[in-house]
């Protein structure tokens, strides 16, 4: 039975829409070829931008003799680092709430020093992309290559070169927790593991690479940047801060985006070129990033070697948990959310689901010469999973108890909340034991057990992985805002009844593809009452939508949605007022319903919307004096009482192994999500299954591989593994609800709980099924060479 | 660099979506760089420019080629249908609401490629498996979804098909 016909129903309104599968209205354009992708947009006197990349991963940059390249047919101008400092401000991302972290001033262009191999260093403008591109073979760059740092397990290494000599030293950010009494807990165990867990560096691999139209009007003295992004206010503020314009001068309208994933997030130095180039040229200049060029310029993410330890009583109670995370970020801190999150997460994350008191962390950021790195899809959120994760199921080994059991003990009880986890993170409302029992009745768990054992008789080797998870979804001031960021944690939603009763709504959160612009319109039709398709909602454009933060970190419907539920109550209230005039009756006995005044007590209609639109908006000489109408209003939202709404879940993964050739097959991937509320049952099941393929993806096929030159090596799609239809199971999502009442709505997010599960369910069923070999992976993505060498095979 | 072969021009003509256009063309344009800048039709898009990822998966005379394998000039003569097209004669409108009541895409960007190889697909198989429509897809790249739903969609409508085509002999 598909989710859609449910038909739940939301609060006291009738004909709600809030919990209902839906389909998105914005998506028909997109199944029809007539979406609106940066690269759609034609302008006249367009130019085109390619960039020159450093071929080396850390070199200086003597000079360049781009005669040839300004003589190239088509060519508009050539630009180095010195011309775009003129008018382009550089940035250092630190947040003060990461105390001590260090970064050093990155420019739209390097002026003297290239850090990584695929660093921007020189652009050409042209009347077409392919004219950029064969002027760019013409520049001669004169380049001397400096000794790289690539390799993080050595950036502290004093014979390791310092990138940023200014600094001192390769160490960006240090992060130490101490809890409990972590050494007695670790004397007085049963058992203790440790393993040393190897997450490898990958990347978002946007199907639509990272794009930006940036049009200066001189005549207006205003920017209309067209920008393939999650946060438009945030790129306007950022704009006017590094170009120096108000910020009226700077609109920035993020149409349809093709995926984004964090990736779309960032300040990337290429961007800010060419936002800096059109304004040297007074013209739209289009910088499209090539998927050569996403490779090596996207920012990549984790990267992580954690050395883990866990101390387990005989009883299957844990005792405690030690990690030691190092983890390379490239050779800047990326801007203007800086590179030192992801590391802050899994010392807040690991052990989190679980009861334990006893926890020591210590995590270091380290510069080296490689892509830069920063936050991706569930930040932090798969390492973390997966140390804890990993080490439970060698603890349950050690100990003799079946995984799920050791799990069943320790999960911090649902009548447990509000607590508080040993790293210090505060849950309001989590629902591990129900999950956790939905979960193996869900993929009957006892007899997926017996099958594995009868299959292992015959040489099958099937293995079972589980991964409980939080997640942080709905942040507060408290995740950027308190550093110093300008990145706002508050949306906001303006709503314009129209004279034939239609509602339009704009809203500060974004859509890339989640449904957001769905659910908030859900949430409006349901709140004003007005049929669904009577609301048309605006997002991605700082001109006309209130400020907000965009969507990341799983906000916008949490955020966004409540934002938009206050402004739809508060709409209705004004329409009310205004019918109970027209009718001669006291507001509190009316309600507006799919889209007519009625008599709130029995449903009667009374007048349509439209009428009362036309009397309001044509004819407001009939109506008294003292009554105006505001059929426009305007609501914001933004959690105060907890930092961040942890939602949680629990994930398990069968597979099969073939122990001849290492290789693995998906047989099956559950889910058990719990979200809060939920606005769209299907909307959230798909972000969810979205979010493990690409959890699967780290697990068995994507990193970005590096040279001991800091060269990437499988910079192309070709050889960058994404996962493909083939090798993906099917995968059973189901919910627990746990609103929580920091809203009226109720709702978290659910956009990386598939991410922040899937690694670590995988590899625990891989080291499931290779039990019988005494045989352990714990190193991402797990190869077939990887599963034969633990095996002793190769 | 030979800056003949960069600048050779040449003119085609082909029909696209049914409409005959003549246009003269870098010898080294690629034909969906010809449909998506020279005529407009930015329905097809790029991912990865070596075909890899399937987003620019458009009709060659009936079969699904990558637009970004082929040059303009290879498609002199031919018949080219693009996403645009094919909403147009609504062969494939069935797909396309089963992909929006199954939200079988999020953003949207692989979808008009993904659409073009299950049309196809369902040209040659009526009645394909959960593992045939995955074998299917399997060239065509989708980074939102995690494809189970695609699955679902193409099952869906080949099931509706058959059942309609039963119903009618």
């Amino acid at each position: 039975m598909n989710a859609r016909d449910s038909g739940l129903t939301f609060l006291d309104r009738p004909n709600s829409y809030i919990g209902r599968s839906v389909p998105r209205p914005n998506a028909r354009r997109l199944v029809m070829g007539r979406g609106t992708y940066v690269d759609d947009i034609r302008l006249p006197r367009l130019a085109h931008i390619a960039f020159l990349r450093s071929p080396h991963a850390h070199a200086k940059i003597r000079g360049f003799n781009l005669d040839a390249a300004k003589a190239a047919p088509g060519v508009i101008g050539v630009f180095t680092g010195a011309d775009l400092a003129k008018v382009c401000t550089p940035w250092v991302a630190v947040l003060s709430h990461f105390k001590g972290l260090k970064s050093a001033p990155q420019y739209a262009l390097p002026l003297d020093r290239a850090c990584w191999t695929g660093e921007a260093i020189c652009a050409v403008v042209a009347e077409t992309r392919a004219q950029a591109e064969d002027a760019i073979a013409l520049i001669e760059a004169d380049l001397d290559p400096l000794p790289a740092a690539v390799d993080m397990e050595a950036a502290l290494d004093p014979s390791t070169p310092v990138i940023h000599p200014e600094l001192g030293d390769n160490l960006a950010f240090e992060r130490t927790l101490d809890v409990g009494d972590v050494d007695t807990a670790f004397r007085n165990a049963a058992a203790v593991v440790e393993q040393t867990f190897q997450i490898g560096r990958h990347t978002g691999v946007t199907l639509e690479p990272r794009a930006i139209l940036a049009d200066w009007n001189d005549g207006e003295e205003k920017f209309t940047i067209y920008h393939s992004f999650q946060a438009p206010h945030m790129m306007q503020d950022i704009v006017c801060k590094h170009l120096d314009l108000p910020e009226a001068s700077v609109r920035v309208v993020c149409k349809d985006v093709g995926g984004s994933f964090g990736i779309k997030v960032h300040i990337y130095p290429d961007e800010m070129a060419t936002v800096a180039i059109a304004k040297i040229l007074k013209r739209p200049v289009k910088f499209i990033a090539d998927r050569m060029e996403s490779f090596v310029s996207d920012i990549h993410a984790r990267d992580h070697r954690v050395k883990g330890k866990m101390a387990i009583a005989a009883d299957g109670e844990i005792l405690g948990f030690e990690i030691d995370d190092l983890t390379g970020i490239g050779p800047y801190s990326v801007y203007p959310r800086t590179s030192a999150v992801e590391a802050n997460q899994v010392v807040n994350l690991t052990g989190g689901p679980y009861r334990h008191k006893n926890y020591r962390a210590r995590a270091r950021v380290v510069f080296q010469n490689k892509v830069p790195m920063c936050q991706y899809r569930a930040v932090g959120h798969p390492i973390a999973v997966m140390v804890t994760e990993g080490l439970i199921d060698l603890a349950a080994a050690a100990i003799k108890m079946d995984p799920a059991k050791v799990r069943e003990k320790n999960v911090i009880a649902d009548d447990a909340h509000p607590s508080v986890a040993a790293s210090g993170i505060k849950f309001e409302k989590l629902s591990h034991q129900q999950s956790l029992k939905k979960l193996l009745s869900m993929m009957d768990y006892d007899s997926l057990r017996k099958e594995q054992a009868e299959l292992r008789k015959k040489g099958i080797h099937r293995g079972i992985g589980i991964a409980t998870f939080i997640e942080i979804t709905n942040p507060s001031a408290a995740f950027y805002g308190v550093g110093g960021a300008r990145i706002s944690s508050q949306d906001g939603c303006t709503l314009r009844l129209n004279p034939q009763g239609g509602v339009i709504a704009s809203i500060g959160v974004t859509e890339q593809g989640q449904g957001t612009e769905a659910v908030i319109a859900q949430v409006v039709a349901t709140a004003v009452g007005v049929p669904l398709s009577d609301v048309r909602v605006i997002t991605g454009d700082t001109d006309t939508t209130p400020y907000g933060g965009g969507t990341w970190a799983c906000r916008a419907a949490g955020i966004g949605g409540e934002a938009a539920w206050q402004s739809g109550k508060a709409l209705r209230e004004n329409i009310l007022e205004v019918a109970g005039v027209i009718l001669q009756a006291a507001p509190g006995t009316l309600d507006v319903r799919d889209g007519k005044i009625v008599d709130k007590a029995n449903g009667n209609e009374r007048m349509p919307l439209a009428e009362l639109g036309r009397v309001a908006y044509f004819r407001p000489d009939t109506l008294p004096a003292d009554l105006k109408p505001e059929f426009v209003v305007t609501r914001h939202y933004v959690p105060k009482d907890y930092p961040f709404a942890f939602t949680n879940g629990i994930q398990a993964s069968y597979l099969e192994v073939d122990t001849d050739t290492g290789f693995v097959k998906l047989l099956k991937h559950w889910c058990v999500e719990d979200c809060g509320t939920v606005l769209n049952p299907q909307l959230v099941d798909e972000q969810v299954r979205g979010g493990i393929v690409q959890g699967i993806g780290a697990a068995l096929f994507e990193v970005c591989r590096y040279d001991e030159n800091g060269q990437m090596l499988n910079a192309t799609m070709a050889d960058y593994l994404v996962p493909m239809a083939s090798e993906m199971p099917d995968i059973d999502v189901t919910h627990v609800v746990s609103p929580t009442a920091s809203s009226e709505l109720g709702a978290k997010g659910a956009g990386e709980a598939g991410t922040a599960g899937a690694p670590a369910a995988v590899v625990n069923a891989i080291n499931d099924a290779l039990s019988p070999f005494k045989a352990n992976v714990a190193a991402q993505p797990v190869t077939p060479q990887d599963i034969l060498k633990a095996m002793g095979k190769v | 660099m030979n800056r003949q072969a960069t600048n050779l021009e040449r003119n085609i003509t082909l029909t696209v979506n049914g409409e005959r256009v003549t246009r003269s063309v870098a010898a080294r344009m690629h034909l969906v760089d010809f449909l998506r800048e020279t005529l407009g039709l930015t329905g097809s898009h790029l991912g990865c420019e070596h075909g890899v990822c399937g987003a620019c998966t458009i009709r060659v005379d009936g079969l699904t080629v990558r637009g970004c394998l082929m040059l303009a000039v290879q498609a002199d003569g031919a018949t080219v249908e693009t996403i645009e097209g094919l909403t147009d004669s609504s062969k494939a409108a069935d797909l396309q609401e089963e992909f929006l009541n199954r939200n079988a895409l999020q953003c949207g960007y692989c979808t008009p490629g993904m659409l073009m190889t299950a049309v196809e697909l369902l040209d040659r198989n009526a009645k394909p498996t959960r593992e045939e429509i995955r074998d299917a897809i399997s060239g065509n790249y989708c980074r939102c979804t995690g494809y189970h739903a695609i699955v679902d969609a193409i099952e869906t409508v080949a099931k509706s098909r058959s059942s309609k085509k039963g119903t009618a002999s």
